[in-house]
């Protein structure tokens, strides 16, 4: 699915990464816990998180994860839009909870890592 | 790549407690392994590792030094702090044990995850640590080793 019908079907806001909305996702997964994040191996996935600091950027970065997306309306710091720019990180804010992103994703057809 | 014989050496500083700097090491390695067209899956490898024991010295230590060595071979990476030490390394490495503060659970680490997950990533780990002084951590990754698998 493209990432600019992932942002429609969730309300999203996509505050930096232009160039990634015709991007393909395939895979999606969700965390608040970046060390469980630090373990997934496949780089090609969307990350779905309510962790909202510099750290979820950073651990996109080590991870090569190109599509982050925020739950809940979680507040963007500058420094985190900056790192994502830098790092040419897709940022999406939405305002769905993470269970009916996940819900949503999943059902059609967004499939999970593990 | 890097020619046989010729090395890259690199040195931080870390600070404990500096949430906003953690990783910056981590990330100027990455860029790096990149422009010496390192395969994708060691760097990963290697940055993932990197990227959790800084965090540990930020995490843990009051101060810390990481001295990364580049060769045709292998990444080399030394970390030594200045902190409280581990007690027991062996319940260190348990995955989920952790004595992580609240703070650092906010920035979504003290899982007791990252000692498990620096050695499922590195080719070679060996922690020493003295209480009341500081640990030292030392990580290889084969530049070779494409597949990860443990040898």
């Amino acid at each position: 699915m493209r990432l600019k019908k992932i942002i429609d079907l969730l309300e999203g806001n996509l505050l930096c990464g232009e160039e990634r909305l015709n991007d393909e996702v395939e895979f999606a997964f969700a965390s608040d816990l970046m060390s469980d994040v630090l373990t997934v191996a496949d780089s090609e996935i969307l990350l779905i998180t309510g962790l909202a600091n510099i750290q979820t950027i950073r651990t996109s970065e080590m991870s090569d994860i190109s599509h982050v997306l925020l739950v809940r309306n979680k507040r963007v710091t500058q420094e985190m839009l900056s790192l994502a720019i830098e790092n040419g990180i897709a940022l999406i804010e939405s305002p769905y909870s993470m269970f009916k992103v996940c819900g949503i994703l999943y059902n059609l057809g967004i499939k999970p890592v593990f | 790549m890097l020619y046989v014989g010729v090395s890259l050496q690199f040195r931080f500083h870390v600070t404990g407690g500096d949430f906003s700097s953690a990783g910056t090491a981590s990330s100027e390695i990455k860029k790096v392994l990149k422009k010496l067209n390192v395969d994708g899956v060691v760097i990963k490898r290697a940055v993932v590792s990197l990227y959790e024991a800084e965090v540990n010295v930020v995490a843990h230590a009051f101060e810390g030094d990481i001295f990364v060595n580049i060769s045709s071979e292998k990444i080399s990476i030394l970390l030594k702090d200045k902190g409280p030490g581990i007690v027991d390394i062996s319940k260190a490495m348990e995955e989920g044990f952790s004595t992580a503060s609240p703070q650092v659970r906010e920035m979504g680490f003290g899982a007791g995850m990252g000692l498990p997950n620096i050695k499922r990533n590195s080719d070679f780990m060996d922690i020493q640590s003295v209480v009341g002084e500081g640990t030292t951590l030392q990580i290889e990754i084969y530049i070779n080793n494409k597949n990860g698998e443990q040898e």
